[in-house]
């Protein structure tokens, strides 16, 4: 026998209870896995941005257009390499639940400043000549089965054509895929040409939703952002020039803050497991008084008294918290086939672990300090004679 | 072995301070083997507490084993309780989860040897008080005499010098008690160990080579009737 082996004895002195209160911990830290996953896919976008990219909207708000007129004149400004411009269509496949990010770009230009997409030259020849072509992330590819060639049917929700439906057809000319870390940025995504669009569609004719500006010098950024601001003022189409990062951020944000939305719901949970392990462990020493009191009696000081009982709750923590997480990667491939291409895929990161195994030590150490500190203070005389 | 001079214990509770011990002097010699008596409330627990290094004198000097614990501070209490004393409860006071070998094992956790060494000690502690095949057992599935030799096995598995026994066979039968009551005596005549035990039964106290009178908290020549 060694010390650890009289922890885990202690811990599972009532087994059941402590399985109960294990299976909470186990649930709590699930649910951080999962929702620490979707925190970070919608953060992804901001992490991965470009640094010597900047978008331009309008100031009164994102989704008010901006004139095409604007790109020759930021094409002109000194230290800025290409100008790219897209629109929010916001099309759905065949269903509603089938949402994924499709915008319609100007494709030469795209490509230009997103180096970090990657397709291949026949694909990317298709996509510059052919005036209905579509790229599809292969995420969707993978997901609804496309073939290239195929056509692909989207039912605008913003968009109606001349056609008088709100039906456009794209024919699929390959799958794109991001570079390294940008696999979330472009993999569920389909693109297609701003031309066929701008044409096709009702309203709006020779307005763009964002301009992409990639600039020669990152330190010029915000130099180059002021200068493209400044044009405009006073216009009817001011603009509101900020990096992609903050772009991506407050893009994201037009669905809520969801860093706050999980970060109150995690915060709630863990409190609750506070509580609950905090009560199961101050009703576990108060039962185990006379047994502590007998290890002091044998020897063992206070100190290591005290270790003993912080020993046990840290590691209840650390066998539910490192259960949870597991479950969580488990459970995460499962989640990303039901979601399909809404939301990139989702894992539980490194980061995730780091910071859950964080939370775990804290909340161990947290919940375990009132109960180890009295069994350090425990008067073995009054504790043998049940006083 | 055992040296109290002038020793006076009270303990406060509430607004009151209740004197137990009034002045104690006591000497036993190594190897001997005291019943320590006296009638409920006298103050034998609160004294075998002192002798055992559990607590400490209000005032006066409590030398065992060659130690004053009334200058030791609690962590060199504790050392020296580990290497000095072995402790035997009325209710075994064993822990309900471990096994009986791993009970025996407990104060050999304090020691710097190792996991095997530590188990074989536990064995043959347990071969001493005849409970070697039940080394697996808890508690629960022992009988009360059984779970007492767990804890006489457990006491003297780090070879302390001094046994300080609390009432040893109070929640045994006569049969039962007077077998203990025989592996204390066979501690004390063929393994040389000092024994303090606190007993109301005077049968129990009969396996002693002296007895103790204790009443109201002073030394009495002979037994309170």
């Amino acid at each position: 026998m060694t010390l650890g082996t009289l922890l885990l004895a202690g811990l599972f002195r009532r087994r059941g209870r402590t399985l109960l209160t294990l299976a909470s911990i186990i649930a709590a830290f699930a649910l951080f896995g999962l929702l620490d996953a979707v925190r970070i896919v919608f953060n992804a976008g901001a992490d991965n941005a470009g640094l010597n990219r900047l978008i331009v909207t309008s100031r009164l708000s994102l989704i008010q257009p901006l004139p095409l007129s604007q790109l020759p004149r930021i094409q002109a400004i000194e230290g800025v390499d290409a100008v790219a411009h897209a629109n929010w269509f916001g099309g759905v496949y065949q269903d509603r639940r089938n949402f994924f990010p499709n915008l319609a770009v100007s494709p030469a230009e795209w490509l230009a400043v997103h180096p970090e997409i990657r397709l291949t030259p026949a694909t990317r020849e298709k996509f510059l000549n052919e005036r209905t072509a579509a790229l599809a992330g292969v995420d969707l590819v993978d997901r609804f089965n496309w073939q290239t060639g195929q056509k692909i049917p989207l039912e605008g929700t913003i968009f109606p054509n001349k056609a008088g439906t709100n039906t456009w057809t794209f024919d699929l000319v390959g799958a794109m895929r991001g570079d390294g870390d940008t696999r979330s940025n472009f993999d569920g995504q389909l693109l297609f040409r701003y031309d066929y669009f701008d044409e096709g569609r009702l309203r709006d004719h020779g307005t763009v939703g964002w301009y992409v500006v990639r600039v020669h010098d990152p330190a010029r950024s915000n130099a180059i952002a002021q200068q493209i601001d400044a044009l405009f003022k006073n216009s009817d189409a001011e603009t509101k020039t900020q990096s992609e990062k903050e772009f991506n951020l407050a893009f994201v944000k037009q669905f809520g803050d969801v860093g706050m939305i999980v970060s109150a719901i995690m915060a709630a949970v863990f409190f609750t497991v506070l509580l609950l392990t905090a009560n199961t462990l101050s009703q576990a020493m108060r039962e185990r008084i006379p047994e502590l009191a007998v290890l002091k009696t044998l020897g063992f000081s206070n100190g290591t008294v005290c270790g003993l009982v912080l020993g046990e709750s840290v590691l209840l923590l650390l066998l539910g918290g490192l259960g949870g997480l597991v479950a969580a990667t488990l459970l995460l491939p499962a989640l990303n086939g039901k979601l399909g291409a809404q939301l990139p895929p989702l894992s539980v990161t490194p980061g995730s672990w780091a910071l859950g195994l964080a939370i775990m030590l804290g909340i161990g150490l947290l919940v375990g300090l009132p109960p180890a500190l009295r069994a350090m203070r425990l008067r073995i005389v009054d504790a043998l004679a049940d006083r | 072995m055992v040296s109290l001079r002038k020793v006076s214990k009270s303990y406060v509770r509430g607004r009151q301070s209740v004197a137990v011990l009034h002045d104690v002097d006591l000497d036993i010699p190594d190897g001997d083997f005291v019943a320590l008596m006296g009638p409920s409330g006298s103050g034998k627990t609160t004294l075998l507490n002192l002798i055992g290094g559990l607590d400490s004198p209000t005032a006066g000097s409590v030398e065992v084993a060659g130690a004053h614990l009334e200058r030791l501070n609690s962590g060199q209490l504790a050392q020296w309780r580990a290497a000095n004393v072995g402790f035997i409860f009325q209710f075994y006071n064993l822990l309900p989860m471990l096994s009986a070998r791993s009970n025996v094992e407990l104060p050999l956790l304090l020691t710097a040897l190792s996991a095997r060494e530590r188990e074989q000690r536990a064995m043959i502690a347990l071969s001493l008080v005849g409970l070697a095949d039940r080394a697996n057992h808890r508690p629960a599935e022992l009988s009360g005499g059984q779970e007492q030799r767990v804890a006489i096995a457990r006491a003297v598995v780090s070879d302390p010098r001094l046994l300080v026994c609390d009432e040893p066979t109070g929640d045994l039968d006569r049969q039962t008690a007077d077998d203990i009551l025989g592996l204390l005596q066979r501690l004390n005549r063929e393994h040389g160990k000092t024994i303090i035990m606190v007993t109301h039964d005077p049968k129990a106290a009969q396996f002693a080579s002296r007895q103790v009178h204790l009443d109201k908290g002073v030394l009495t020549d002979a037994p309170v009737v």
